[in-house]
This record gives structure tokens, sequence and C-alpha cells, in this order.
């Protein structure tokens, strides 16, 4: 691990929906600058997880840092203007609105002048606005959507829809971010442009990443540390080779067939 | 300045003098019941932006208007009659201070209108726009109601079902268009900013929007609130124009009226609005020949009150089921569409 100061630690968190517990105990802790993991079967609580750390779910017990700061029950919008962004498993865009102005709409958080600027024409409101459009264009770029800019985003292949929610996130200016299944539904050719983005990223934007991932080759590929899930409970963890030869999780989930393959 | 900005701000002031000049020639022109309708059709845009910056843009399902608008005009036609009128008009109770007495100039009843109109949609917004969709519609409903029972049970203030008459008719066309006019221009200002943006992220996916760092609550209640605003100008400019008014006048039916102009002009379309304020507003006008005795063929089919309202609610009911997304759709009209329009042409 790059070095031993942690961006999020979360103590023992739990949530129980009714009767069920979704999520048991979970800890972790993620070096900072470092790209780590959490894989598990479907139904094992990863998403779970995200919603806790961003804030949509208020956990039952336990507890989250952010840089050394407890942020257990804050509200997504706090969590997001923290400095945690995130996509989704299910890609969300905003589907009416323009490449750009998805973007800018992540940019938005960090933004002075607001509505009423806007209403009295003020100088300090245009100048915003033009440096957001420059901004977004910036990230648009970065993930090769610049000429997309004005297409309404609903209509965006399922790659393209991908890297937009990435570059949105990335507007946000955040430290850490959070990749539900970032190659869902890619091809092995995107995938792999895609595992080369989220290390370049990393460093171009000094981030700290944390991904739900199925796809074995992007886990094992990019993934400093990994937190196994089954049913709720974090039953490995470790670096990629541990994971691999570790026989729980075999068993929960890569099955023997994946380890002979490898 | 980038000279596409400099094209728009010059066309932009020729419209401004375009419609200044129309106004001019209908003031010498047409006769007093033409010039009422254009001062509908002025009330209503206000009335109907007002509305799709909260329907939609912003995504909030409101039938609240009419409540709003009666806020509006309460408080601009108490500000604006003269106190010794008020005294002998007040024939329940006499009116209670400060409403006997509190005068102002027209404008600024307007805006003081419009600011209590806003600051109880601030109010009702607070507790009811966490609600959702279904919810929010039913929950402003009801709020409308209260207001209309309250202006009807509290004779001290708006003179109950008796309702205010004589009320000053300062309202003019300049009046009207240049509130139009403003009420345009802040809704085109906001919509097209990132605060805008923000609005209509709200609309697309509020979970999204939310892991986004928006404040989704905060800006429901900013839209709502300016929403209210201007239903409140929109409500005094009316109780000025009409001169008389009274609680059964802020019936569902008004609201009606303004949703359906929002939702033929299309959800989410400024231009659309204003077409559709314009086409309603005559159309509302032109069509009372069905409420009058008809005959055709020899045969002679009576008139029918309220026959109108049908007339429209049919023509609602098939705007929703054949084009749903209104004339305009999310589209709309700008100076750059219309030149690329004539450079096509001419490349053709």
């Amino acid at each position: 691990m790059p070095n031993s100061d942690a961006v999020l630690e979360t103590d023992a968190l739990t949530i129980r929906f009714g009767g069920l517990v979704a999520v048991r105990d979970f800890s972790v802790r993620i070096p900072r600058g470092s790209i780590v993991g959490l894989i598990g079967p479907n139904g094992a609580g990863k998403t779970t997880c995200f919603n806790m750390v961003t804030g949509f779910y208020k956990p039952t017990e336990g507890k989250i840092l952010f840089n050394g700061q407890d942020i257990t029950g804050w509200l997504p919008h706090k969590v997001c203007s923290a400095g945690i962004a995130r996509t989704f498993q299910n890609i969300r865009l905003f589907h009416t609105a323009s490449v750009i102005q998805n973007v800018m709409v992540g940019a938005r958080v960090r933004q002075g002048t607001t509505w009423w600027h806007a209403l009295l024409n003020l100088p300090s409101f245009w100048k915003e606005e033009s440096e957001l459009r420059e901004k977004a264009l910036f990230l648009l770029d970065a993930v090769g959507l610049k000429k997309l800019a004005d297409e309404e985003s609903g209509g965006l292949p399922y790659g393209a829809q991908r890297r937009l929610e990435l570059a949105r996130a990335l507007a946000t200016d955040p430290t850490f971010l959070l990749l539900d299944e970032p190659a869902a539904g890619m091809n092995p050719n995107e995938t792999q442009e895609l595992m080369g983005f989220v290390k370049d990223i990393r460093t171009r934007f000094n981030l700290t990443i944390l991904l739900i991932e199925h796809d074995m080759r992007v886990v094992m590929g990019i993934c400093e540390h990994i937190w196994v899930l089954d049913y709720g409970v974090t039953i490995a963890e470790g670096r990629p080779e541990e994971i691999r030869s570790n026989q729980k999780v075999i068993e929960a989930y890569l099955g023997e067939e994946y380890v002979r393959d490898a | 300045m980038d000279p596409k900005y400099k094209r728009n701000y010059a066309f932009n002031g020729i419209a401004v003098l375009l419609l200044v000049g129309a106004l001019f020639w209908s003031r010498g022109n047409l006769d007093g019941y033409k010039i009422q309708i254009m001062n509908l059709i002025a009330v209503n845009i206000i009335l109907a932006l007002s509305l799709n910056l909260i329907y939609g843009f912003t995504g909030l399902f409101s039938l609240g208007h009419a409540g709003f608008m009666a806020i509006g005009a309460y408080t601009c036609s108490l500000l604006i009659l003269p106190a010794t009128y008020k005294q002998t008009m007040f024939l329940l109770q006499a009116p209670m201070w400060p409403f006997s007495v509190m005068h102002a100039p027209f404008f600024v009843a307007v805006i003081i209108a419009g600011l209590a109109a806003a600051f109880f949609g601030f109010l009702i917004g607070l507790p009811v726009l966490r609600l959702g969709g279904d919810y929010l519609g039913i929950a402003t409903l009801g709020f409308a109601e209260i207001i209309r029972v309250l202006a009807n049970n509290m004779p001290r203030v708006t003179n109950g079902a008796l309702g205010l008459k004589g009320i000053p008719s300062y309202s003019n066309l300049w009046w009207n268009y240049g509130w139009c006019l403003l009420t345009l221009y802040v809704m085109v200002r906001l919509v097209r900013s990132n605060f805008g943006n923000a609005l209509k992220a709200i609309r697309d996916d509020e979970v999204a929007a939310r892991a986004m760092g928006i404040n989704t609550f905060r800006y429901r209640l900013t839209s709502f609130t300016i929403g209210a605003f201007f239903a409140g100008v929109g409500g005094a400019l009316l109780a000025s124009l009409l001169t008389t008014i009274d609680p059964r006048m802020f019936i569902f039916t008004l609201t009606f009226n303004v949703l359906m102009i929002v939702v033929t002009g299309g959800l989410g379309s400024i231009t659309g609005t204003i077409l559709a304020g314009i086409v309603i507003t005559v159309l509302l006008e032109w069509l009372r020949f069905v409420e009058n005795p008809i005959t055709f063929a020899g045969m002679t089919v009576p008139g029918v009150p309220g026959m109108r309202m049908v007339v429209f609610s049919l023509a609602l009911l098939f705007i929703i089921l054949f084009r749903h997304q209104g004339i305009m759709g999310r589209r709309e009209f700008s100076w750059d569409w219309l030149f690329g329009l004539f450079r096509k042409r001419r490349e053709a």
C-alpha cells in the first residue's frame, strides 16, 4: 500500500431492513491514492455499502470516517460536497439534458453564484458559468466525449453513457470516487480501455477509488486490495493473489472453474 | 463579446420594440373587448410560465395555483382600494386593521402581492415538498381550497362571500405586458443558468441529483417559491383587470385553465407556454359561441352554459392521448435556430 494515511475508514457498519441484516460489521480502511475493490455474489450487499458511504442509507450501527471526519448519517448532497462522488450500477444520467449540461450539474456543487446572481446579470455569474463550461469541456475531453457535448445524453451509446457518468462524477471535484460496476456491459476492448482510464484518472485527479466489479480481469488487474462480501459478511480481504487462492472466496464466489482457468 | 450574443441582444431589442409598437397600434385600433382579450393573454402567460417553472422544469406536480392567485389578488386589491371606499364596501363587518388603512401605488402593490404569495408558497412548501408526485398534487390542491374557504370566512379581511368590488382598474396593456416580459426574462435566465440545469436534473433523476451534491429540497423550495411569486403577480394583475373578485372565482377551474396552457404548450418549454397562452386564451373567448343556441339545417340546438369547458377538456384529453409532449415538447425558440434555418435553405 502506498502509505498508511486512510481516506475512508468504516467501523463495523451494520444495516438492517426490518429483520434482515443486509450488511454486518463492514470494516474497511482505504489508503489514500489506492484503487481498491469490493466483490461478491449478487445480493451480497456491495451496493448497500456504497449507499451507506454516500449517505443514501443510514447505517443501523457503526461509523464512517472520511479523512478522519465522522460523516455517518450525513445527507447525500453533503457527502458529495465533502468530496465523495459515485456512479451507479444502472446508469443514471439526466437523460433530457445535453451531455455538457450533465457535467455542469456535477460542477454545480462547487459553484458560488446562484439563481439571483443570474437574474441580476452579474459579471461574476457570467464569469463563473463560462469557467464551469470550460471545466466541463475539459472533463469531456478527458473521457473522449468532447465532440458530443451538445447531444442529448439519453441518446448516447451505452459505453459513452458510462463514460459521461464518470465525467459528471469527476466534475464534483472528488477526492474519493466510488464506481459501481464500471465495466458492466462492456466488451473486452472497452474493458481494457477502462482499466487504463481508471488508473489514469487516479493520478491525474489525485483520487482514491473504490470499485464494485464482477469482471475479475478488471478487479484482479487494477485493484491493490480487495474485500469480499457474501450475505452481508466480509468473508475475506487482501491483495488480489491472496483473494484468488482463498478457499472461502472460491467456494462462495469465484468457483473452481475460475481458479483452474487462471 | 461573442458576435452571436451581440446579434441576439439586438434581435431581442427589436422584438420588444415590435411588441411595443403592436401595443400602441392595438390601443388605437381595437375595441375594448379585444383589448381585454389581449390583457388576458398577458396575464395567462405570466401564470402559465410560473406553473411551468414548478411543474415543467422542476417536475413538481402542483395544483395550488388558484390559491397563490387568490392571495395575490386580495393583497393587491386591499392595497389599491381607497380606505374610505373600503369602509363603505365592507357591509358584513368593518374591515380589520391594517387591511382597513393600508395603501400603496399599483406597482408596489403588485410586488407586495407577489411577495405575499411567495411567502405562503414557502410556508406550504416546507412540509409538502418532501412529498413526491401525486401526493404533492393532492396536498397543494388542498392548500388552494383552504385559501378559498378562508377568503370566504374572513369577512373582516376579504369581505367574505361578497368579495371586493370597484377595484381601481390600473391594470392595462402596458402593465400586463411589462410584467409579462419581466416574467419571461426571469424564466429564461433561470432556466438557462446552471441553476436551471440543476432543476431539470432533479426532474430527470432525483437520486442522481442528490449524489451530485444537489440539495434537492432547497432547489425545489426555491423553484416553488419563485413560481408562487409570479402566480401572485398574475392574480394581482387579474384583480385590477376585472375590478371585481370574490372567493368563488378561485375554484379549481382557474388552476385547470393554467395547467391546460402549460400542458398544451409543452412541459418544460417557455416558447410552448407563450404560444399556448395566446391560442387558449383566444379560443376560450371565441368558443363562447358553442354556449349560444345554434340553428343548423333547420334544427335549433339550445345553448348549454359550460359547454366551452367540455370542449376544452376533450381537447386536453386528445392532446394527452396523441401528443402528450404538447406543441413544443421541450424545444425552445432561439435566434440561433432561426438563422440556422435560413442558412440551411440558402445552402439547399
